[in-house]
């Protein structure tokens, strides 16, 4: 059992035809996930990369058994494709698409929580889980099987942290990119029990950055529910107040969101601090050898 | 993030039927006498430097005026300041009203809960960072339910309302609700929120429009705010640039991985001067475009640091080599780059044939890039 997603899980790629649709289908293909159906209003019985392509998430739903779906939308219609997606019964939706109006995703956060479906994003890189699925963008070649998990405000970063990991001759478990923006459908403290309760997870790599209250407010829970050990990250020490740092989410606004305060609520509630990302693999790898497993 | 002056805001207010001062915005002395023998700026006057940075009132940035003469007087002074570092290049003029009450209301997002907030205080006319948290009510307003009664009660009931002042209240909040939808706004905030006679009027407007929703509002991409030209610039490319004060230019794709390398250059004693970040993708067409942006900047030294997912390294690597060749040899600056990924050993040997430092490892690759700022001067 991974966290998520696993080799049953049967995808729907919303906005197959784009570019980024495409090649993402390809590389998810790659991965060995059962990408079972595409959406693009207009362009139904086409394929891409031999994946059928529908009109609507309804019919992807009816006639592939598609029960998770990965969002390449553009801004503007991104609500629209995931209150489609929900509608049609599909409970897990990683949005990919930027850039999304936080009004927006409001209305996106709490239409899914009321319909018990879960959001992951939006501007994030999905969900992967080596050797079983991959929902999103994360680069195949970082991956390798094993027993670490990842949990990350970043992209990029993510990838580099996680390729870190393999080079170090470790491997992961489920790696979770959580998405840059102010709101986001799934935070620290939403994933954590997932990980908590997994039992291919040893230890949990957890990446933030600066902006908002994210890691403090994981901090709390890793303090009170949680039981292995936990590497942690943040990005953007050296940020000035005021300026958005690249994220919609990553701002140090009237005094909150610093890396200070992130790293010594993260550090209080026992985690193990990395400074650098570069420290990270060792990090993890002592973690490791300290709960005699690897 | 698109911050509007106060006139601006107050135009919002207006148009949500938010009571508001009667006034106009002028440009120059002879515009204000015009606007008050006109009859629409009712004397005594108040004169405001329309300027994004706070703490006007202080600052020299507002005046009084009884005559129109006195009113252009004052817009005279006030257009010939440069508050906090900003030039004054409009001001509004409005009735004087007499205050009987400071009031304090805002609505913005709450991260952590994914809901709006309303933060009402009876302690108004004060930075409300500087008010106790026990004197602010919040409440946090569901956004398919929007701002019911009970929670208007319980707002007027923290301002001390009652009776025609709360029904007055009542039309703010419903207006200031109303305004925070429909114009995609991030941060809306009245302070003060006066009390006068029997009604409650918006003295000031503070409000942060929603970048992300500009396509919804094509009325909001004329107003400039307080980015630079070259951040301008990069924005209608799509590019996340943030000019700071060193003098190390820093390229990477990804906000978290800008960051960090920033972090690390930090602690390795250089000074992040401009960041640049491509964002998600590693099209080389938009390395070349970063490149040239950042030549613009006049860096001592530039690093690149790319993890390359699904594109290759060796493209990225063309684009850059590309891009190299269009900055004339008078503007040349020492470049480290680090690139991770697919065909990074293609994509290191192609940089080191164009004479570029390109190493694996972000420490060292950080190291290099300042020892280069350091020998550039």
């Amino acid at each position: 059992m991974s966290v998520l997603v696993d080799a049953e899980t049967r995808v729907l790629v919303q906005g197959i035809t784009g570019h980024q649709g495409t090649v993402h289908t390809r590389q998810m293909l790659a991965f060995g996930t059962r990408v079972v159906a595409g959406t693009t209003p207009g362009k139904a019985g086409q394929t891409v990369e031999g994946v059928p392509v529908f009109d609507s998430v309804r019919d992807a739903v009816d006639r592939t058994g598609a029960n998770a779906s990965v969002i390449f939308v553009p801004a503007p219609f991104a609500k629209d494709a995931l209150l489609e997606a929900v509608d049609a019964g599909v409970r897990l939706s990683v949005v990919v698409t930027e850039h999304i109006p936080f009004h927006d995703m409001l209305t996106m956060y709490h239409y899914a929580k009321a319909h018990g479906a879960r959001i992951i994003g939006p501007n994030c890189p999905g969900i992967a889980a080596p050797g079983k699925a991959k929902v999103g963008i994360i680069p195949n070649v970082v991956f390798r099987p094993g027993r670490v998990g990842v949990i990350s405000r970043s992209g990029t970063l993510t990838y580099e942290i996680v390729n870190g990991i393999k080079e170090r001759g470790l491997g992961q478990s489920t790696c979770i990119g959580l998405g840059g923006d102010p709101v986001v459908g799934t935070s620290f403290v939403d994933a954590l029990p997932w990980f908590e309760q997994d039992p291919e997870t040893d230890l949990v790599v957890l990446v933030g950055e600066i902006g908002g209250t994210a890691e403090e407010d994981a901090a709390d829970f890793l303090r009170h529910h949680f039981t292995k050990p936990v590497v942690a990250y943040v990005a953007g020490r050296s940020a000035p107040p005021g300026k958005r740092m690249g994220h919609a989410g990553a701002i140090i606004a009237r005094g909150k969101g610093t890396a200070e305060s992130k790293l010594t609520a993260l550090s209080g509630a026992g985690a193990r601090v990395a400074t650098f990302p570069y420290e990270i693999p060792d990090l993890v790898a002592r973690a490791l050898e300290e709960i005699g497993t690897r | 993030m698109v911050k509007l002056s106060e006139w601006r805001g107050k135009e919002i207010f207006r148009a949500y039927r938010l009571p508001v001062p009667r006034g106009t915005v002028v440009r120059s002395p002879e515009e204000a006498v015009q606007a008050v023998r006109s009859g629409a700026v009712p004397l005594p006057c108040v004169v405001k430097a329309q300027v994004l940075a706070g703490g006007r009132g202080k600052g020299g940035a507002v005046r009084f005026a009884a005559t129109a003469e006195e009113a252009a007087e004052a817009a005279r002074a006030i257009l010939d300041l440069t508050f906090q570092g900003e030039k004054v290049r409009e001001v509004l003029l409005e009735e004087r009203l007499a205050i009987e009450k400071e009031l304090y209301v805002s609505l913005t997002l709450d991260r952590s809960r994914r809901l709006p907030l309303l933060m009402t205080s009876a302690a108004g006319g004060m930075e409300i960072e500087s008010v106790a948290d026990e004197a602010i009510v919040r409440q946090w307003v569901h956004p398919f339910a929007g701002l019911t009664s009970y929670e208007k009660r319980a707002a007027a009931k923290s301002l001390g309302l009652s009776g025609a002042l709360a029904r007055s209240l009542d039309a703010v909040l419903d207006g200031l609700w109303s305004a925070f939808v429909g114009e995609d706004i991030e941060l809306v905030e009245i302070n003060p929120l006066a009390v006068v006679g029997n009604a409650v009027i918006a003295l000031d407007a503070k409000v942060i429009i929603e970048d992300d929703a500009a396509f919804r509002h094509p009325q909001y991409a004329e107003v400039r705010d307080d980015r630079t030209e070259l951040e301008e610039f990069a924005r209608e490319r799509e590019i996340a640039f943030v000019q700071l004060d060193g003098n190390i230019g820093v390229i990477a794709n990804g906000a978290g991985l800008t960051m960090a390398t920033l972090d690390v250059l930090q602690q390795s004693g250089g000074r992040p001067g401009v960041f640049l970040d491509l964002g998600g993708t590693d099209d080389p067409k938009k390395v070349t475009e970063a490149f040239l942006l950042m030549a613009r900047a006049k860096p001592a030294a530039v690093f690149l640091n790319i993890f390359g997912g699904v594109t290759r390294c060796d493209t990225v690597a063309n684009g850059l080599v590309a891009a190299m060749h269009q900055v004339p040899d008078a503007e040349r600056f020492p470049l480290v780059a680090r690139i991770r990924g697919n065909n990074e050993a293609e994509g290191i040997e192609i940089l080191r044939k164009a004479g570029v430092t390109s190493l694996r490892d972000l420490k060292e690759s950080v190291e290099a890039v300042v020892a280069a700022a350091r020998g550039a001067g």
